[in-house]
Formats: structure tokens, C-alpha cells, sequence
């Protein structure tokens, strides 16, 4: 019978009563057919509709991938200097440690957390190599999911990045938000932030964009992260911060882990993802981390077995490539300098474009306030568009980019900004 | 053999809910525990810090040339230096499902051009972070979407099968009778008899050629069997493909069984790895191939498994890719590679032979045919536990503890010591009788 009724489950109706008497010998349909199509990706969507429209004056706002003033992806310096030295090094393609290489973890965590600090020096760091940004991640919430002793739901801010609530869940945690992005003031909103968060269980576990949040570009001012780190640490709550573009927001890597940093100082035990896609450019090659900072020596090594084995079952041990880049720009003093230049100069070419996009909102004659295009940093902008607006700047003006309004500056260039200012304007106004 | 999940390797997470842990004082992590080492890797570090001379290392899977050394393939070195030189190339993402020049090449090469599942349009390529990832992106679709819940691999099987199945959601693990020690050859009868008991739907983990750690394949018709039994038991086959080429030398001859069972019309998937074939060990290349009966099922398919693979890890790395991906959809370097395959596949099958010379002429006690019967990297050479420790312990020969050896740890510069020192310890320890 259970053959029978397993039947039904996976072929509705092909089969006939003869057939389903006797066993399964005969299996004319799949496994399969009750497999649903899963939704479109929104952000691959727009993308797709931007390759098909032929409009020469086609902006697309949708990926967030840097482009140069040019509109073109950019392979930084430092990384090209970097694969030339380690082509010169003829290195094997052997395994790498499951936990990636220590030499690659050790300045991954360092440039987080600072060359000299405390926390390393002392081994309270269990760091291994995860795949990019969304790896480190799904480590980390894996970790958590097992081994966290307090409440297995993730505090998000509310809006956040699309693929964390997905990934959180899929690790086994529960999801749940706090209040973030202020819709009437394109800004952040602080006081509902530190009252939701006042709200939180204790011993939750709440997630923090570290620096250029994603998809507002709102971050909190020195003094509101003062606060957060306060009410957090009142409220007993595990802080996992998730920073995917250090350097990349103001050009500064120290301003940017500002928070991190802080929360250690403040005495939080600490989850750290970090991602070199964005800030060394490294996107396919698939180069991040996922740390724990621990109380001990010995907790740090427990910890990073338990890592190894939760790695292990997933992919065995991470793609060296991208890693060996990471390392040999950080561990070299002179590519470490130039990277410093390149991700500093990729910072300024946004911001100057945010600083270009808003006079020329100005100069178009718009009488909104578009304070927030500047006050904003990263990668993204909440324009505050309305969707319907989204859709006029689509359809009349070929521009692309995701219905809540949100713009990727990095597709914005020198030479389509005015472009770009006149279309908003004209939905707009 | 039978796993649940909770007793597999999480076990510390109840542990940690038996402690009162107070925030402010004690850190939240406290009551983690150190996990076991994995033993390959610990053996592979003992290896490491030993300093004696004559020491071998016959734990980990990974090929060596002659002079014991890691060996990058010439068509690899070209094909990097070719990527490096061009200027057209960048470091976007790649798709969710990967790059499709290799996934599409992959599959083709293990199902071969006259596959009629890819005549008809009912196969698919997914590119995965190598093997492993193959396996547990396949794991996962069959445990949350095709609601699977039962898995089988063979005892032994590659030690990360197990929680690779049990983290991806299945209930249930457990083992189907593949060695038997004492005749030293496939135990035939207790799999059919370990399959025949399988509950329908259960997932079949199959190794489609070189078994890990046994080296022991069925024979072609023990294979036809397999598969009547599988289509006879509502069954769904798995395959493992980690060694195709490398085993025999021969691709189309290595996916013999996989092709079989795509000439029987089964649905199945297959995980393939480009780690040992391509000696890209740490670039994670690999190809999830899926086959279905109808083709209608291969878009909802992808775009579910985009949705798992989104929520692990967004893409997949690209500079491998790039390298399998090119060399295989290019004739002549296909050759070159198919060279460099016969290459390793060779010198593996005359240490083989070597080491069986050797041990007949000495008249170690025990049979040694199976060291050239079996195929591919390693060898379960039917050393017990204490020959192994011996093994370790006194001799420097590094090997592990079910007695598996990797061929191409040997060489001609050490298999005389390895030969001499398992006679040594075949001839000075009294195992158990199983």
C-alpha cells in the first residue's frame, strides 16, 4: 500500500489501476512532474529585459556589480599585479584546507578587525574561507543553527539583502525583522530601529549590514551604532554582522569596520561574513569568510573543528583561486598599497556620481529633496520611487532597475548621469 | 550500518541545551565541543610532522607522479596561461547554474554522444563545487523537493558520504553489503539482497566506477542486474562519478554503467568530479548531471535547484570552469587531455601490478590478485587494524585504517620498502578472523 500511495505522490496520472497493482516496474512518467517552476529571479529579470530593449540610450541600474566610467567591468590593478606574481609562483592545485588557508583567514580577519588587534593576536578568531559573501553566510547560519544555546531566530533589518531571509531559513533558523529604512525620509530610521530591537527576546540573534547596507545604502552615524551596540548587549542578543563591502563604502577600510570593531571593544562576542567580491572585484572567483570571535583559546578551536565539519558535507574545501588573489594582496606590502588605491578610487567614482545624479536632479528643475542620493553609501540607492514610477522610467526611458526603486550608482557613468537626471525628473515631477 | 541524523555529527547540539549559560559572564559558545578529527586529514598531518626518510603517504586521494610529487596537467598550465593573456575575460558571476560550456561538455562526456536522454532533451548539467558539491546539491533537490528520505551507499563507502546526505535533509542512512573481506571481492549477493530490502523511493548511491574505497566495481552484468533490481524496487540510482578516465584510462569504458543505466530509460542523477580526471583538486570543478524521462521536467528542475543553490553559496567559482569548460568542448585539446589521463591511469595500473609482483614473489601469506583486480586510485588491500597500526607505527607507511591505500602514493622509488613492509607485518600480526 505505502507503494501504492507513493505512487500517487510522484505520478498523478499516468498510470492505471493494473499498473499500479503490480510494482513499479513500469514507470512511464518521472519523479518529477509535480515539480513547480520557482519564481524569476526579480533582479535576473531586469537584467534580461535590459539585454532585449534596443534603445541605444538603455541605462541598467539592476546588478549590483561595479562598472567603470565606462559602463564595463573593472579588473583592479592589484589584482592583476597579484595574478602575475602568483603565476610567477607556479603553485599545485592541491586540495586546500577545509577551512581554506590559514594564511588567507589570518589576513581576511585582520583586515576586518585591524593588523595589530587584540582578538587575533590572541586566538580568540575560528575563521575559515567560505564561498564569497552568500557562503560565509550559509556557514555561519548553518554554525548557529546547530549550535547557538539561545533563540534560533535571525533578526533582520527590515528592508535587507533578498537572498538573506532564503538563505536563513534554509539553514534552519527562524526569521524575523526589526524596523530599518525610514520610507519618509529616504533615510534611517533610528528610533524604530532601537525600539524594535528593545523588543527582540533575549538571547536572540540579530543580523547587522556592517557598512553600505544593502538595498538601502542607509547606514547608521557613529554614534547610532554608540546606541545599537548598547541595547543589543542589554538585550543579551548575538550579534552577526554581514559586511560585503568593506572599503568599497567610503573608501576608507578602517572607517567602514567601524562597527565591528566597536562591538568587539564594547564586548560583544561576535558572527563576522565578509565578502572580497565587490571591494577586490573578485565576484566569480568566489573569495569571503565567516568568523567567530570566541572567549577563549580553546572555544576558538572547538569552534572551528565544529566549522570543518559543517564545511566538509557541503563542498569538502573552497576554490583557492580567488583566495590566493586575497592573500597576495594583503600579505604584500606593495599590491596591498595599490588596492588601497583601486578600492578608494571605485568608492570616489560612486560617490561622484551620487554628487553628480543629485545636481543634475537639481539643475533639471526637480523640487524634490534628493538629499538621501548623497547621504546614502555603497553600491545602492533607495531612490523612494514609487513603483509605478519604476515602471514610466522602464517603459519611457529604457532605464532598468528593481521595483522598491532601488539603483545601482556603479551603472551610472559620466557620460548617461544627465540622462539619467532628466528621466527621473520627468517621472517624478 | 544505519544513521539517523541526530546521531550523526551535531550530536553536541543537545549537549549545548543541557547548560545554563549565562550571557554576561560565560561566552555563548562554551559548551561547544571539539569534534574528532577527520581521519584522512589527521593522518594526512601526522604524515606531515614525520620525519623519517623512507615515509609514504598512501592516505589522501590525490595523484603523484613518479617522483611522489603533485602533478599540474600541461593542458592546465596552457589553458591558464591562454585565460591570463585574454583580455576579454573578466571576474563576473557566473550564472546560478554555472557556466554552461562546461555543465553542457560534462554531461555529454559522461553520457556519451549517443545518449538518448540527451538526443531527446531530458539531460541536464549543473555546474557544482566539484564532487562534493555535486553530491549534496543533488542531495538536497531529492530530500526537499523529491521528498526522499532514505539514502544507501555501499559498506565501505567514501567516508563524507553519509552527513553529505544527512545535512541535506535525508532521515535515513544506511549501508547496502559491497566488501567481502574475506574473499577479498564484491559481496554481490548481500547487495541484491540489501537492495531488494530497500524501501521504495529509497536513494541509491552508486559508484559508477573505481568504488572508494574498495577499488572493486561490479562486472557489467552484475550491473544489469543492479539495474533490474532498482527499476523492479521503485529505486532512484545516484551515481558517483569522481574518477571517470582516470580509472581505466578510457572515458566512454568508465561511464559504462552510467551510460547502462541512461540506455534503460531511469531517471537518475549524477555527481561528477573534475578534481582527479583534471587534477584541478582545489579549483572545486564539478558537474551535477540530472536525466529525466520527460523533458517537460528539466526547466521546474533548474529553477528549483537555483533556488538551493542561491540559498549555499549565490554561484559557482569560475577560473576551473573556464579551464574544463574550454579544454572540453575543443577537439584537440580534448586529446591532449585524454593524453595526460592515460598518463596517470597507467602508471596507476603498473604500481598495481608492481606491488602484487613483489608480494607473490616474497609468498606473503593471503591472495594479492585483487591489488590488480581493482581499479582506479585505491586499494583495499585486506590489511586488518593491526597490520595498519603496524603499518603507521613502525614502518612510516601511512594508510588508512580500513586498510584502503592510494596507488599513486607509490612510486618506484619506494614500492620495494612498501612491499617489503607489508610482508613484514602480514608475516608478524595476528589479526582477528572475521
Amino acid at each position: 500500500m505505502a507503494l501504492i500511495s507513493s505512487l500517487k505522490i510522484f505520478s498523478p496520472s499516468t498510470l492505471t489501476t493494473a499498473q499500479n497493482a503490480l510494482s513499479v516496474s513500469s514507470r512511464n512518467s518521472s519523479w518529477w512532474s509535480h515539480v513547480e517552476m520557482g519564481p524569476p529571479d526579480p533582479i535576473l529579470g531586469v537584467t534580461e529585459a535590459f539585454k532585449r530593449d534596443t534603445n541605444p540610450k538603455k541605462m541598467n541600474l539592476g546588478v549590483g556589480a561595479y562598472r567603470d566610467d565606462n559602463g564595463k567591468p573593472f579588473i583592479l590593478p592589484s589584482v592583476k599585479m597579484a595574478e602575475a606574481e602568483i603565476e610567477k609562483k607556479n603553485m599545485d592545485k592541491e586540495y586546500s584546507p577545509i577551512s581554506g588557508s590559514p594564511e588567507f583567514c589570518k589576513a581576511t580577519i585582520n583586515l576586518a578587525l585591524g593588523e595589530d588587534n587584540e582578538w587575533t593576536k590572541n586566538g580568540l578568531n575560528a575563521t575559515v574561507q567560505g564561498i564569497s559573501g552568500t557562503g560565509s553566510l550559509r556557514i555561519g547560519t548553518s554554525f548557529l543553527s546547530a549550535f547557538f544555546p539561545g533563540n534560533k531566530d535571525l533578526y533582520m533589518p527590515t528592508p535587507t539583502w533578498g537572498n538573506h531571509v532564503p538563505l536563513a531559513k534554509h539553514a534552519g533558523l527562524g526569521v524575523k525583522q526589526y524596523r530599518y529604512y525610514d520610507p519618509k525620509t529616504c533615510g534611517f530610521d533610528f528610533h524604530g530601529a532601537l525600539q524594535d530591537i528593545a523588543k527582540i527576546p533575549e538571547r536572540s540573534m540579530i543580523l547587522l549590514h556592517a557598512c553600505a547596507h544593502n538595498p538601502t545604502g542607509v547606514d547608521p552615524k557613529p554614534e547610532q551604532w554608540a546606541e545599537m551596540s548598547k541595547v543589543i548587549k542589554e538585550k543579551k542578543l548575538f550579534p552577526f554582522f554581514d559586511m560585503a563591502y568593506q572599503g568599497f563604502a567610503s573608501g576608507d577600510i578602517d572607517k567602514d569596520a567601524t562597527p565591528v570593531r566597536m562591538f568587539l571593544k564594547d564586548g560583544h562576542q561576535i558572527a563576522l561574513s565578509q565578502s572580497y567580491a565587490k571591494n577586490m572585484g573578485l565576484y566569480g572567483e568566489r573569495a569571503g569568510a565567516f568568523s567567530l570571535i570566541c572567549s577563549s583559546k580553546e572555544e576558538a578551536a572547538a569552534t572551528m573543528s565544529q566549522l570543518k565539519i559543517i564545511i566538509r558535507p557541503m563542498y569538502s574545501n573552497p576554490p583557492v583561486t580567488g583566495a590566493r588573489i586575497a592573500t597576495e594582496i594583503l600579505t604584500n606590502p606593495s599590491l596591498r598599497s595599490q588596492w588601497l588605491k583601486d578600492v578608494k578610487g571605485m568608492a570616489d567614482r560612486i560617490i561622484s556620481m551620487r554628487q553628480l545624479l543629485r545636481s543634475n536632479l537639481a539643475k533639471e528643475g526637480s523640487s524634490r529633496d534628493w538629499a538621501h542620493i548623497t547621504d546614502q553609501i555603497g553600491m545602492f540607492c533607495f531612490t523612494g520611487m514609487a513603483p509605478a514610477q519604476v515602471e514610466k522610467l522602464t517603459k519611457d526611458f529604457s532605464v532598468y532597475l528593481t521595483k522598491d526603486g532601488r539603483i545601482s550608482v556603479a551603472g551610472i557613468t559620466s557620460k548617461n548621469v544627465e540622462y539619467l537626471a532628466h528621466a527621473i525628473h520627468q517621472v517624478t515631477k | 550500518m544505519n544513521l539517523t541524523k541526530s546521531s550523526a555529527a551535531i550530536q553536541c547540539f543537545y549537549r549545548s541545551f543541557c547548560h545554563e549559560i549565562t550571557f554576561m559572564a560565560t561566552s555563548k559558545f562554551a559548551s561547544v565541543e571539539k569534534a574528532p578529527p577527520i581521519e584522512v586529514f589527521a593522518l594526512n598531518n601526522t604524515y606531515v610532522d614525520d620525519i623519517f626518510p623512507q615515509k609514504v603517504n598512501l592516505g589522501p586521494g590525490a595523484y603523484r607522479t613518479d617522483e611522489g610529487k603533485p602533478w599540474v596537467l600541461p593542458v592546465v598550465r596552457q589553458m591558464e596561461q591562454q585565460l591570463a593573456a585574454d583580455e576579454t575575460l573578466n571576474k563576473e558571476y557566473l550564472p546560478v547554474l554555472g557556466y554552461e560550456p562546461l555543465a553542457s561538455a560534462a554531461t555529454s562526456m559522461l553520457l556519451g554522444s549517443d545518449s538518448p536522454s540527451l538526443k531527446e532533451g531530458r539531460a541536464t548539467g549543473i555546474q557544482c563545487l566539484s564532487g562534493t558539491g555535486a553530491l549534496r546539491v543533488g542531495a538536497e533537490f531529492l530530500a526537499r523537493i523529491g521528498k526522499h528520505t532514505v539514502v544507501y551507499s555501499s559498506n565501505p563507502t567514501w567516508g563524507n558520504h553519509s552527513l553529505v546526505f544527512l545535512n541535506a535533509g535525508f532521515e535515513t542512512y544506511r549501508s547496502y553489503r559491497y566488501w567481502d573481506a574475506a574473499k577479498k571481492a564484491l559481496d554481490f549477493d548481500g547487495l541484491m539482497e540489501d537492495l531488494r530490502n530497500a524501501p521504495a523511493n529509497s536513494v541509491i548511491l552508486l559508484h559508477a566506477c573505481a568504488h572508494n574505497p574498495t577499488g572493486v566495481d561490479p562486472t557489467q552484468d552484475q550491473w544489469k542486474q543492479i539495474a533490474d533490481l532498482i527499476e523492479e524496487r521503485g529505486l532512484f540510482p545516484f551515481f558517483d562519478s569522481a574518477y571517470q578516465g582516470f580509472a581505466s584510462g578510457d572515458c566512454d569504458r568508465d561511464a559504462w554503467a552510467v551510460r547502462y543505466f541512461d540506455s534503460r530509460g531511469f531517471e537518475m542523477v549524477c555527481a561528477q568530479s573534475f578534481a582527479k580526471n583534471f587534477g584541478l583538486y582545489n579549483e572545486r570543478v564539478g558537474n551535477l548531471t540530472f536525466v529525466a524521462k520527460d523533458r517537460a521536467v528539466i526547466e521546474p528542475v533548474r529553477s528549483q535547484i537555483t533556488l538551493l543553490v542561491r540559498a549555499n553559496y549565490s554561484n559557482p567559482p569560475n577560473h576551473g570552469a573556464r579551464i574544463v569548460g574550454t579544454v572540453l568542448n575543443n577537439p584537440a585539446l580534448t586529446e591532449q587531455w585524454k593524453g595526460h589521463i592515460k598518463t596517470m591511469a597507467d602508471r596507476i595500473i603498473s604500481m598495481r601490478h608492481g606491488l602484487r609482483e613483489r608480494l607473490e614473489k616474497m609468498e606473503t601469506p593471503g591472495t594479492w590478485n585483487h591489488i590488480t583486480d581493482q581499479i582506479g586510485m585505491f586499494s583495499f588491500t585486506g590489511l586488518g587494524p593491526l597490520a595498519v597500526d603496524k603499518l603507521i607505527a613502525e614502518h612510516h607507511i601511512y594508510l588508512l585504517k580500513g586498510g584502503r591505500i592510494n596507488m599513486c602514493g607509490l612510486n618506484t622509488n619506494n614500492i620495494d620498502y612498501v612491499a617489503k613492509c607489508i610482508h613484514e607485518v602480514v608475516t608478524t600480526t595476528q589479526e582477528a578472523s572475521l
